[in-house]
């Protein structure tokens, strides 16, 4: 298990309001990523949790791409990764960020 | 005599060796007798066709030269399209055969590839399916065809089925320049329910111990299509099928097409494209196409071959598929690609590897799986002089030359996930088939779908249209534009992609107003193989493999 720790300041505040929000499932070849807008300003955190090991330049290539597509100021993400390709990570992101838009559901 | 006859007094003797094994002087022979009869109707260094189409083979008959005495049958030149069965490369290995001509391998693709090395097959050239055909005609004419058909009557009428596919393509060339022609047939019938190859075209016939062998080659389980492919084909059909307004098309083989058919009854339908796209179609019968075609989208498909299943329901559905006055499906593979080739104004299909240029592949280092049909749909027909709207568009958007003699140009669109199997990139700098062929010493680097053909690369990342580039510079930045996160992908000149973007050469999910939440499951119209079943009616039977419930 590797675990990676990377922060960037994206260029705005995520939209909209919900708290917090989880995509994907804990599954092979897929990835399960939690969402919580619990940071100041424009801050965002993705702590990575993967049974892959020499990928972390992959990793962030994929996580700074999406800070700079998505602008996902405020949050800390959270993954848990079950060997998920590059794809399949940007997706589930694009897909959280968007999820956050949404309203709460509770 | 005069020398212009010896072809046919050549047919005449070999004719007269084969007589003696037919039962009671007439076609039929006995199953038992299948080995001898060859034996005495070819000759060595005849070229054979031992039929192999894409799903039917001639499996009977491919055992029955296997066993043929080498002393007698030797060096013989290998000409069909398919090399698919164990059998195929046996008469190799044991010298029966040394020469070999052919257009798609699938199983066989990595013992091809041993067998090349080994220097047991001298291979002439791998071709194209149409070219191949076309080649039956000029320099590869069999002497000997060997072929199937599910019932045969005593006159030797033979009765295909719905997989008639190479039939009548090798039965032409064989028959009508003094060659042989051999069935294996399921059974012999007093009456057949129609005659796809008329009787006085087949010399023998052998009612074989067991149904020749179907290969289920279309049929993709909706269970294991993933959001990403799902994603692939919402960028499609919004940024292409919409925007071209492409009413005529082929699609392949593969889960991306598989998900563009499940997503026409729902995100098609959404996106108002019901009747203005994907109504006429060159395609086998895939299952995955049935809800699209229960909800009224398509008007008619013409097939290469059949799908094993699918039978009853082709049979029911004759205002859209080709059928005979028994009422089951007629499919022709050599028509069936000229309309692919002439008559579609769109190729769209998976690959396994796709370079700079946009050139396409899928050797691998150890398989050559070959070519068959893809090709011939993905390519631009510059033989073609009929205008539509879809085609028009297209080559307006890769011109800059005088509007008034603009030709138009085939859509022709890769879709790719960026990564493979473990992890294995799709874009790579140099196609696999570079260092194959240098080992393999072939004259022709194997290229699927060359780069100057494709007009469209849609990955998960995005659509390139290279259509709308000007320069190869262009070509190489918006192909690494939409390649993610492989090596390729992260070697993009950021600045020009951002401008390629700007010039919508590239077009993001964002750009195209998709929602990612929307690349799900959900979205598809069939989510298993039992769907699928349900949609039909119950009239599609799939094979067993695919019934998991």
């Amino acid at each position: 298990m590797e675990t990676l720790f990377i922060q960037r300041d994206a260029a705005q505040r995520a939209p909209g309001k919900s708290p917090h929000a989880l995509v994907g499932v804990v599954a092979s070849g897929n990835l399960e990523v939690l969402l919580e807008r619990v940071l100041d300003g424009v801050r965002c955190e993705v702590h990575v949790k993967t049974p892959a090991a020499g990928f972390g330049e992959v990793w962030r290539a994929v996580i700074e791409d999406f800070i700079e597509r998505h602008a996902p100021g405020g949050l800390r993400i959270s993954i848990n990764d079950c060997g998920a390709r590059p794809d399949t990570v940007s997706l589930r992101l694009a897909q959280g960020v968007r999820l956050m838009t949404m309203e709460a559901s509770e | 005599m005069s020398e212009w006859q010896s072809q046919r007094l050549a047919r005449q003797a070999r004719l007269e060796a084969g007589a003696i094994l037919a039962v009671g002087g007439g076609k039929l022979v006995a199953a038992g007798d299948a080995t001898a009869l060859l034996e005495a109707v070819l000759r060595p260094g005849d070229r054979v066709c031992l039929e192999g189409d894409n799903q039917k083979q001639a499996d009977f008959l491919a055992a029955a030269l296997v066993k043929a005495d080498r002393a007698r049958l030797h060096d013989l030149h290998i000409v069909q399209s398919g090399v698919t069965l164990p059998e195929h490369l046996d008469l190799f290995a044991k010298g029966i055969a040394t020469r070999l001509d052919f257009s798609y391998s699938g199983p066989q693709s990595g013992a091809i590839a041993r067998a090349l090395n080994s220097g047991k097959i001298q291979l002439g050239a791998i071709h194209t399916y149409l070219e191949l055909f076309a080649r039956y005609f000029i320099d590869l004419t069999p002497h000997a065809a060997l072929i199937a058909a599910v019932s045969a009557d005593r006159a030797g009428n033979l009765y295909t089925g719905p997989n008639t596919e190479d039939t009548p393509t090798i039965v032409e060339a064989t028959a009508f320049k003094n060659g042989i022609v051999v069935a294996q047939v399921n059974q012999v019938v007093d009456r057949v329910p129609r005659v796809d190859i008329p009787g006085d075209r087949v010399d023998f016939v052998i009612a074989a111990p067991k149904p020749f062998f179907v290969e289920p080659l279309f049929t993709r389980d909706p269970a294991q299509i993933t959001d990403t492919q799902i994603l692939i084909a919402m960028l499609a059909l919004k940024g292409i099928y919409a925007e071209y307004g492409v009413q005529r098309l082929n699609h392949g083989i593969g889960f991306g097409t598989a998900a563009i058919e499940l997503l026409l009854p729902t995100f098609g339908e959404a996106l108002g494209l019901k009747g203005k796209v994907a109504t006429h179609w060159a395609l086998n019968p895939h299952p995955t196409l049935i809800p699209a075609i229960e909800s009224g989208w398509v008007q008619q498909i013409h097939c290469f071959g059949s799908e094993v299943g699918m039978d009853e329901y082709l049979r029911a559905r004759p205002d859209i598929f080709f059928t005979g006055n028994d009422g089951s499906l007629r499919s022709n593979r050599a028509f069936c690609q000229t309309a692919g080739l002439y008559a579609c104004d769109m190729f769209i299909g998976s690959t396994l590897q796709i370079d700079l240029a946009g050139n396409s592949s899928t050797v691998t280092p150890t398989r050559i799986p070959g070519f068959g049909g893809a090709p011939n749909m993905g390519s631009d027909a510059h033989g073609r002089r009929h205008a539509s709207a879809a085609w028009l568009k297209a080559g307006r958007e890769a011109s800059d030359g005088p509007a008034a003699m603009t030709r138009g140009r085939k859509l022709v669109v890769q879709l790719l996930e960026t990564f493979g199997e473990g992890m294995t990139p799709t874009f790579v700098e140099e196609l696999a088939s570079v260092e194959f062929a240098k080992k393999m010493r072939l004259e022709v680097v194997p290229v699927m779908i060359y780069g100057d053909d494709v007009t469209h690369v849609v990955t998960e990342e995005g659509i390139a249209n290279l259509l709308l580039c000007r320069t190869p510079a262009e070509r190489e930045q918006a192909i690494r534009g939409v390649a993610g996160f492989t090596a390729v992908g992260r070697a993009r000149d950021r600045a020009q992609v951002a401008k390629l973007r700007a010039r919508g050469i590239i077009r993001r999910p964002e750009d195209l107003g998709i929602n990612p939440l929307d690349a799900n499951r959900q979205l598809l119209a069939a989510r298993s193989v039992k769907d699928l079943v349900q949609w039909s009616g119950g009239l599609y039977a799939p094979p067993g493999k695919f019934r998991n419930w």
